[in-house]
């Protein structure tokens, strides 16, 4: 690391000096009884309280600094980073291949959607956006939605337990359960998949995939609407989360808010309709808009985008059933060149394919070679491509410098843009309330940390 | 392409009319081929120089919506700090996307005239993302803005901005994009471009009392060998790389 690199901070860290005079409370496992008295004997009514990062109600790891007066808050400001793993930094160091790795394991209750994000802005870079084949777009668009079920899906399961609704929660996961089976199938895994590749998808769908998806869609369905129906007129759910975490179209928007939270504020903004990628203009769905700006808004907005989500699955479904072409780009020079085969060992590469590298033909074996090891070129320059994620503009922006790794990949993850709004909606409202605000985001910190 | 080209000549095999092609520019160079820079190298690739050229500056017609926008920002700025000439050093149209590469002191003025003319309207920024050119001299680190109009029907487009690594400040864009608050956070966290004007630029990522930026080129990946049946794997960024 040179000198230069070691430089000062803009501002410098808190330290005890700038603490000098207040009184700090330990709340450590006892009773907030103790807490309030000491406070009301020092008649303090401004108290500074430090949630998370360890806390199960900030999702993950993040931490919120509220500067309370009573009940209410004054002050928000939440402390990120918990979960920075150098994800960026580290796809440096692989092939562009070996991004989709790394790339699925940022917003880990999505994966599906920071893989496709990744690859279409590799695709954009080698300019073979045209040439993928249809049936992996499609298969693309199928896994998406279903993921986009199961992002919701444990939003608001999580978003229900952290309002004490245990019954949200068990319903919630359980039919995540469903789609996360058909994932396994598919992918072999339940998340971290590294499916979606530059140029395709991995490997075609299982024999009896579609048949699954098509058994299992109705059940969701059916899970969805129980779930509905315990949620949407539920008085206690209503009084929690009607008018709370409220943020207008014009915070929204200077915020940079997209997803749920923006369509919340009346816009029917959706990159689907507006952008759209994978083929996505050709499928029939409605973009659920609401204009209460509010977490019951949210939550209803969610709900109906399940419904949508598996419309859009079963016509993808459909699709797939009369295209059997394939799922990988025709380029030799870029698709992978490894049939993928499930052995006595697991998953590998199928032997077919090992037969000719090893039995007959010398070139393959060569060009099998140079693309695992090596991988291919992607010509200098840069792309941008973005995706509409359960919780929003999800963008991709992929340096090349023409060598074999990314020269520099840069996730716009939507969680890190919208948790900015923590304190316009947090501030002015009462303490319980800053959990459905929160909650109502929907931040994944893999997401927001990277 | 010149109305007097013959029959007998293809269009395409004529040299460009002087002034309309740009040249790609260099942002480094590329030695080697198959990375063995550390053993003999007898096939003499290993000599090979490349330079990395990326995709020069665009011509009009730029295509698409690209037209519009330049002339819309062209008119937008008159009369404001900066006139067009002055405020955008190059536009580059490559992959069907728009880049504007502007001078970093103009840098507020367009954002401002990007977001506020009606024709324009890119009411959205939807990040700003850093990299770092190293061999890029007296322009190491760009901040680079990604534009959302959803007035305007989803158009897009790119601002670029450059500093130099011995004077590393762009103006913030908070201002009219207060979207941009965190990102610009990152982006001083992971490369340490200072946004001036902006309002508390901490740490965001990492922990307040880190040194160094980590998503510069000059800053190591780290790691440790992994031992796996007897064999040693080095850490990744020590592994043979393919240049």
């Amino acid at each position: 690391m040179t000198e230069q690199t070691r430089d000062i901070h803009a501002t410098a860290a808190a330290d005890d000096k700038d603490s000098e005079g207040a009184h700090v409370y330990e709340a450590v496992g006892g009773d907030w009884d103790t807490i309030t008295d000491e406070a009301s004997s020092l008649h303090e009514e401004r108290i500074v309280v430090n949630m998370g990062p360890q806390h199960p109600s900030t999702h993950g790891v993040l931490r919120l600094i509220l500067e309370l007066d009573g009940e209410t808050v004054t002050e928000t400001r939440a402390g990120i980073g918990y979960l920075h793993t150098g994800i960026e930094k580290s796809m440096e160091f692989r092939t562009w291949t070996q991004g989709v790795t790394f790339c699925t394991r940022m917003d880990y209750v999505a994966p599906l959607f920071n893989e496709t994000a990744y690859c279409l802005a590799v695709e954009k870079l080698l300019d073979i956006t045209d040439q993928i084949p249809e049936r992996a777009s499609t298969i693309r668009v199928l896994l998406m939605e279903l993921n986009r079920v199961t992002s919701h899906l444990v939003c608001l399961a999580t978003g229900g337990m952290e309002m004490g609704a245990t019954t949200i929660m068990t319903i919630g996961f359980r039919e995540r359960e469903r789609i996360l089976a058909i994932f396994e199938m598919v992918t072999g895994l339940r998340m971290n998949h590294a499916y979606v590749r530059p140029g395709g998808v991995a490997q075609d769908l299982p024999p009896g995939a579609l048949d699954k998806i098509r058994d299992a869609i109705p059940l969701v369905r059916r899970g969805i609407g129980e779930l509905e129906r315990l949620l949407n007129e539920n008085p206690l759910v209503k009084g929690r989360m009607v008018n709370v975490g409220y943020l207008s179209l014009t915070g929204c928007m200077s915020l940079g808010i997209t997803g749920p939270v923006l369509r919340s504020a009346g816009l029917p903004h959706d990159l689907r309709k507006s952008n759209p990628y994978c083929g996505y203009e050709d499928y029939e769905f409605d973009v659920p808009v609401r204009d209460t700006c509010d977490a019951y808004g949210r939550m209803r907005i969610r709900v109906d985008e399940m419904y949508e989500s598996l419309k859009i699955a079963e016509q993808a479904a459909d699709r797939l059933q009369n295209n059997p072409g394939p799922v990988m780009v025709a380029d030799k020079k870029i698709a992978w060149p490894a049939q993928l085969a499930i052995g006595g060992d697991g998953m590998g590469n199928s032997l077919d394919h090992i037969r000719e590298i090893m039995g007959s033909s010398m070139e393959s074996l060569i060009h099998h070679f140079k693309l695992v090891t090596e991988g291919f070129r992607v010509p200098p320059g840069q792309a941008y491509a973005a995706v509409e994620s359960p919780k929003g503009e999800l963008g991709v922006h992929a340096v090349s410098d023409g060598g074999t790794r990314p020269y520099r990949a840069h996730f716009r993850d939507p969680s890190f843009n919208n948790l900015q709004a923590t304190a316009a909606m947090a501030e002015g409202g009462q303490l319980g309330d800053v959990i459905v605000a929160v909650a109502s985001i929907d931040p994944v910190m893999g997401g927001v940390d990277r | 392409m010149t109305p007097t080209v013959t029959s007998e000549e293809e269009p395409e095999n004529l040299p460009a009319p002087p002034g309309t092609s740009p040249e790609p520019v260099v942002m480094g160079a590329r030695q080697g081929m198959f990375g063995a820079s550390d053993g003999g190298d007898t096939s003499g690739y290993g000599g090979l120089v490349a330079p990395v050229l990326f995709p020069a500056a665009a011509v009009r017609p730029y295509g698409g919506y690209y037209d519009e926008i330049a002339d819309h920002l062209e008119r937008a700025l008159v009369g404001g700090s900066a006139s067009y000439s002055q405020a955008v050093e190059r536009v580059v149209v490559d992959r069907g996307e728009m880049t504007i590469f502007v001078a970093r002191k103009h840098l507020v003025a367009v954002a401002r005239a990007l977001r506020d003319d009606p024709s324009l309207r890119f009411d959205m920024c939807t990040g700003v993302s850093g990299v770092h050119y190293p061999h890029d001299a007296g322009r190491e680190l760009h901040a680079v803005y990604h534009l959302l109009s959803i007035t305007n029907g989803g158009r897009r487009i790119r601002l670029e901005v450059s500093c130099p690594d011995d004077d590393r400040h762009i103006p913030s864009v908070v201002g009219v994009y207060p979207a941009g608050d965190w990102h610009e956070r990152e982006t001083w966290d992971m490369f340490g471009i200072q946004f001036d004007g902006h309002p508390a630029l901490t740490r965001i990522l990492m922990p307040d009392d880190w040194p160094g930026h980590p998503q510069r080129k000059d800053y190591p990946l780290g790691g440790i060998p992994v031992e796996f049946k007897g064999a040693t794997i080095p850490p990744p960024d020590q592994r043979r790389n393919y240049s």
